[in-house]
């Protein structure tokens, strides 16, 4: 391919990458807002905390290899399964997508940063401090120890004293103002920074996932903060919210943490799906088959999503009436599901393939997450839920949806964007390897616990007696972990072969269809020379596209005076205006430091301490916000 | 000076709207325990040894706050008209009445706090939860119109306007809100 976007004149280039590079130094390593070097900041943190998780889980299976072993004591299992469920699911699966949605969003849209790229920074500091303050109770035994849904009575103080839960409640509360930042960003961005011509049904289909997942975080996570914020003050001052004795109730917990945790797995697995929808067109010749069907599935899931929350509760003692609602909600919810499914299996069966290991993934992804639909399907029924709840079928459930429809995606992402990333192509012998180890210990691990689970091994226990058909499978179990995590270690050797030795990376290597393929590997600062003019579903695939950019290009969309991006309207994407886009700047740091000195000061009851971090949040916020005269100098 | 808005909605305008309907979302979950809690309770509400909230001050609190976004529309109309004077003049007197009702806030919970606190039982801890995180939302409300009201002392320009609009956006918020709460915590008892 060309270079791409002749039409910026090399003076052109000059002010862009004069306006946009940052000199590497210390100082712009923390005051950088580019939303490429924050996306990999966001993809490298959340896989560090994926791999003490990961640990966590090895851990456990470890002990629980045979009956009657005694590595670890039941309170260190407590917290390691509380922790390893917790970072799963909030250190790791939502801020690695988040991670890919920040390097990939303004790329795809054809945008030059995110809609508030200080808010960005700001988001991604307050993750990495929420994770350590989360993690670092761990080596003094205080961490979390009532399982990531955390029910009362079990996490009350009265039934659990220490920091454990207070640990739990303030580390969620801290994360969710990362999480909530991030998803205002990513549909501000999406609604407001597409290229010209891009209007809504010309958006990528990973886009619509990243915007619908935004939708539903700011819908679903006030539940859970609502909870948090409660169980702390029950636990802290007194407050009778879930004491019964007070005319509390224990059952308001569940109510609001799964208003908050069923969308929540579609907070999770739809960036999955979105993905997954990224890369098949690369890898299939053509277009994902009935695009406006899957944005409408898209759209449906994140609605329906609200209204099955009660699935999770058909064991604790509901109004009869509500099973019915509810089972059939969770029944509906595989429609929407199917369709994307189809879809997908249609493109395959419609393109050619070309199976590399990206593919091989999202192939493992649609085998995984059928079978986790299946037994989800299963779930829908009452009779059956109450069954087979809290045992290992429900664990094996939702690994099949969490690593199947998560974690599969989120490999395929990264062998795909690699080269877009790094600049490096990675050894596709090696990647091959990683996948089929990957695939066969997932499901070693996890297809023997439906059996063990169906035979009647409750969940969280931390150890079991011999002769109860468990030992054996357990086993099975243990080795199918090991050898996960010897699939994943190769995963992540061949991401550092690549950075150190892969050859370098073409702008387009396999041939996608979306605007960040039109574009050098690893972007520039910039991440266009030219902003493109869009006139299709598939814009690198439109030769329009690449001409748009090319000599003659006007000035509106090369803006190359000053760290300008242009404004287009939310429906149409018709060109409105171009927007001074804001520098580097040392505040998100600050404002998310303080946060961190006002939880731990919370955490430890430090009153006065905490008082004064939020005067000195107050005024950084104030000062973030006053209008500068940066704007009006250069206009 | 230009007093002039740009064409579109502004990115900040988006964010703001975003933001207060997740905030919305949170004051939604709040309501929704103080029905659950109440329905799980049985029929005496609020439970033995606490009376019905008196109606007086609540509703007085109402006319001062639910009309207060009045003048931040006189305001924002008077800026899309460049006129400085009556942005001013309009935020300043919408924090003024902010101000009034925070005030009688504060005396409505030096009485009641002899009766029952965050402690005494649930319908104590939703009571003080409730009204104390809408408290705080009125208060940070009119941190942001001071701050607002510093910072147009430049002036006005593309930049300032948004951030006018901004507050206003979230002062509406508000007090929509405590209609809300006005609704569920204090008439819905009698009800």
């Amino acid at each position: 391919m060309d270079t791409p976007a002749a039409g910026a004149d090399p003076t052109d280039r000059e002010r862009l990458a004069e306006n946009w590079t940052e000199r590497p130094s210390l100082r712009s390593w923390l005051t950088t807002v580019d939303h490429k070097r924050i996306g990999r900041r966001y993809l490298v943190t959340a896989g560090f905390f994926f791999a003490l998780a990961g640990i966590s889980a090895l851990l456990m299976r470890t002990q629980l290899a045979n009956p009657g072993s005694d590595l670890l004591s039941p309170q260190q299992y407590n917290q390691l399964f509380t922790m390893h469920g917790t970072a799963m699911i909030f250190l790791f699966a939502t801020p690695m997508l988040f991670g890919f949605g920040n390097f990939l969003v303004p790329l795809m849209i054809g945008s030059r940063d995110m809609a508030f790229p200080r808010l960005n920074a700001f988001g991604y500091w307050v993750f990495l401090f929420a994770g350590l303050f989360m993690w670092a109770s761990l080596p003094f035994g205080a961490a979390p120890n009532g399982g990531w849904f955390a029910y009362v009575p079990l996490t009350s103080v009265q039934d659990s004293p220490g920091l454990h839960l207070d640990v739990y409640t303030l580390g969620l509360l801290f994360l969710g103002i990362s999480t909530t930042a991030g998803a205002i960003n990513f549909i501000v961005t999406a609604l407001k920074m597409r290229a010209p011509g891009m209007s809504l049904n010309r958006m990528p289909l990973f886009v619509w996932a990243i915007v619908a997942t935004a939708f539903m975080v700011i819908f679903a996570l006030p539940a859970l903060n609502v909870d948090n914020a409660m169980l702390f003050l029950d636990r802290r001052f007194g407050a009778g919210f879930f004491d019964p004795a007070a005319g509390g109730n224990v059952l308001l917990w569940q109510h609001l943490f799964w208003i908050f945790g069923h969308p929540d797995v579609y907070i999770i697995v739809m960036p999955g799906l979105g993905i997954v929808s990224a890369v098949l067109p690369a890898f299939t010749r053509r277009g994902v088959v009935g695009y406006p069907l899957v944005v409408l599935a898209i759209v449906a899931i994140a609605i329906i999503s609200f209204g099955v929350w009660a699935h999770h509760m058909f064991a604790v003692g509901l109004p009869q009436v509500s099973y019915g609602f509810f089972s059939a909600a969770s029944s509906i919810i595989t429609i929407p599901s199917g369709i994307q499914i189809f879809a997908w299996l249609a493109t395959m069966l419609l393109g050619r393939l070309v199976l590399r290991t990206p593919l091989l993934f999202v192939i493992g992804f649609i085998v995984t997450f059928v079978l986790g639909g299946v037994t989800g399907a299963m779930f829908a029924l009452t009779a059956f839920d109450q069954q087979v709840t809290d045992s290992y079928f429900v664990v094996a459930h939702f690994h099949y949806v969490l690593v199947g429809g998560a974690l599969f995606p989120i490999l395929a992402g990264i062998y795909y964007w690699l080269p877009k990333i790094t600049g490096r192509m990675y050894a596709e012998r090696l990647g091959r390897w990683a996948f089929w180890l990957v695939f066969i210990g997932m499901h070693v691990t996890f297809f023997p616990m439906h059996l063990y689970g169906l035979f009647g091994m409750p969940r969280r226990v931390y150890t079991y007696p011999a002769g109860l058909d468990w030992d054996g499978w357990n086993l099975v179990s243990t080795v199918g972990a090991y050898v996960l995590a010897v699939g994943l270690l190769l995963v992540l050797v061949g991401v550092v072969h690549a950075v150190r030795r892969g050859r370098p990376a073409p702008p387009d290597p396999w041939g996608g269809d979306t605007l960040e393929w039109s574009t050098d590997s690893p972007p520039p600062a910039y991440n266009f020379p030219v902003i493109p003019r869009v006139h299709s579903l598939h814009p690198t695939w439109d030769a329009r596209t690449a001409e748009s950019t090319g000599p003659g290009a006007t000035a509106d969309r090369i803006l190359s005076a000053g760290r300008r991006t242009p404004l287009t309207s939310e429906l149409d994407g018709r060109y409105e205006r171009p927007v001074e886009m804001p520098e580097a700047s040392g505040k998100p740091l600050v404002l998310a430091l303080t946060l961190l000195v006002l939880f731990t000061a919370l955490l430890f009851a430090w009153y006065p301490v905490a008082a004064a971090a939020v005067a000195v949040v107050a005024g950084t916020v104030a000062g973030w916000l006053w209008p500068g005269r940066r704007a009006e100098a250069r206009t | 000076m230009s007093a002039e808005l740009p064409a579109g909605r502004s990115t900040g305008w988006w964010g703001m709207v975003l933001f207060v309907t997740t905030e919305a979302t949170l004051f939604a979950c709040l309501l929704g325990s103080y029905f659950y809690l109440r329905f799980q309770n049985g029929p005496q509400w609020p439970p033995d040894g606490i009376a019905n909230p008196a109606l007086l001050r609540p509703l007085l609190m109402t006319a001062v706050l639910v009309p207060s976004s009045l003048p931040m529309i006189w305001a924002e109309r008077g800026l899309r008209r460049g006129r400085l004077w009556r942005v001013r003049a309009g935020m300043a007197t919408s924090m003024l009445l902010g101000l009034t009702f925070l005030g009688l806030q504060a005396t409505e919970y030096a009485e009641l706090l002899t009766e029952f606190t965050l402690t005494t039982n649930a319908y104590g801890s939703l009571f003080y939860v409730i009204t104390g995180f809408h408290g705080l939302h009125v208060l940070i409300g009119a941190t942001m119109i001071g701050w607002v009201l510093t910072a147009t002392r430049g002036g006005l320009d593309a930049r300032r306007h948004d951030r006018v609009r901004n507050v206003a956006i979230y002062w509406h918020f508000v007090d929509i809100v405590w209609l809300g709460i006005l609704f569920t915590v204090y008439l819905s008892p009698w009800l």
